[in-house]
């Protein structure tokens, strides 16, 4: 699962579905690998406005990465020194993959795992709505 | 033409042999692949930029080798965990999620551009378990559907209703939900290669559903004559085969139909 999906995926219980905290999830005994992929600087530029930034800091906390700027950085297209910025948004968003670990619902509770980099969302019959 | 929702649910059904099959068969993996490129022409997405797509029942990536081919970003979700072990040997680049679309689909609100869906759908008119109820579970996709997408996201679904009861039961809760939108037919004569593509748009988009070749049918509604009405447009022969109709209904003896049934009497003999 890429970094880039933690920023959209949230709680799948029906109860959680208006919660203010079912959102981000919460990430632990995280295992990260570095994968290569093609740069594609339109799409990061297009997915730029829809990201929400404090969750992205969050879920980097909860990996242990606390350096990134607490706002987001502003783009201008046309500056070519943004290039190196795009590259590190695509090394953080897109290259970084989650292959193991556990996802936590901060409202219910609920802890989804993830499995060869798969993030689990079946709920058992008693949450299933 | 055997239906797999008959048999097994979905995570049964694609099972790790079902699954190699699926995605080994060159005959399949040729319809799949026609089916996304329609479905992808149907969505009529801007060309110049890359989107973020949800492929509903990705099962191997089939479909999502081609959005990735179109240069998209995608993420796939499915049921089946032999689908996704098949997907994860493909080395396919999207992501992929395991989890039932009948409990909804949980990303947050605005997160896709588009979402395609190639012979998934359908499986949620079943219910595989005592506590499923289909029209729930319906309610629950379309609605969580909705708002996974970005306001004027667009969606094809492709599908394979088993009758006329199940069409109108997706179409209506993808209504209940706010979609717009409606069915496409393609090859509505062929019975083999007649496919079914719901095409909706969750608010009003900048840019329309390619509709090209597209026919419009809707059904011409024939206005009901009252009874007055229709005994004023009877013929005296189907006056009498009525009343025998009815006598007969009555357990009355009634002359057998012949050629000369309500004949005139000709006044020569």
């Amino acid at each position: 699962m890429k970094f880039l999906t933690t920023n959209f995926v949230r709680c799948a219980i029906k109860s959680c579905d208006g919660a203010v905290n079912s959102f981000p999830l919460k990430y632990s005994e995280i295992e990260l690998v570095q994968e290569e992929q093609d740069f594609q600087p339109e799409f990061i530029l297009g997915i730029l406005p829809r990201l929400d930034w404090p969750a992205i800091l969050k879920v980097a906390a909860d990996l242990g990465n606390t350096s990134l700027p607490s706002q987001l950085p502003e783009i201008d297209i046309n500056d070519p020194s943004n290039e190196i910025l795009l590259k590190d948004l695509h090394t953080l968003l897109i290259e970084t993959q989650l292959v193991q670990g556990k996802m936590i619902c901060e409202n219910c509770n609920h802890v989804y795992h993830i499995k060869d980099s798969i993030p689990n969302f079946l709920l058992p019959p008693h949450l299933a709505n | 033409m055997s239906r797999p929702e008959q048999l097994a649910p979905a995570e049964v059904f694609y099972n790790e042999t079902e699954s190699r099959k699926y995605t080994n068969n060159t005959r399949i993996q040729h319809i799949q692949a026609k089916m996304t490129l329609r479905a992808l022409e149907l969505l009529n997405l801007p060309k110049d930029t890359a989107n973020f797509i949800l492929d509903i029942g990705c099962g191997s990536g089939l479909s999502g080798e081609i959005l990735t081919e179109e240069g998209d970003m995608w993420i796939g979700m499915d049921i089946s965990p032999d689908m996704l072990a098949t997907a994860l040997d493909r080395e396919v680049e999207g992501d992929l999620l395991l989890a039932d679309i009948g409990n909804g689909i949980p990303f947050r609100a605005g997160t896709f551009d588009a979402v395609i869906s190639i012979s998934a759908i359908q499986w949620l008119c079943n219910a595989d378990t005592s506590n499923a109820d289909p029209k729930r579970r319906l309610l629950r996709f379309f609605n969580t559907l909705y708002a996974s997408l970005k306001r004027g996201g667009k969606v094809a679904a492709q599908f394979y209703p088993m009758n006329d009861n199940q069409l109108d039961q997706i179409q209506s809760a993808a209504k209940v939900a706010g979609f717009q939108g409606g069915v496409v037919i393609d090859d509505p004569e062929s019975k083999k290669n007649k496919k079914y593509y719901l095409v909706l748009s969750a608010g009003t988009p900048d840019v329309q559903i390619n509709l090209e070749g597209v026919v419009m049918d809707a059904p011409t509604k024939e206005r009901k004559l009252n009874k007055k009405q229709m005994k004023l447009m009877e013929t005296r022969k189907d006056y009498i085969q009525r009343k025998k109709e009815v006598m007969k209904r009555r357990g009355k003896s009634v002359a057998n139909d012949s050629k000369f049934t309500a004949r005139k009497r000709r006044p020569r003999f």
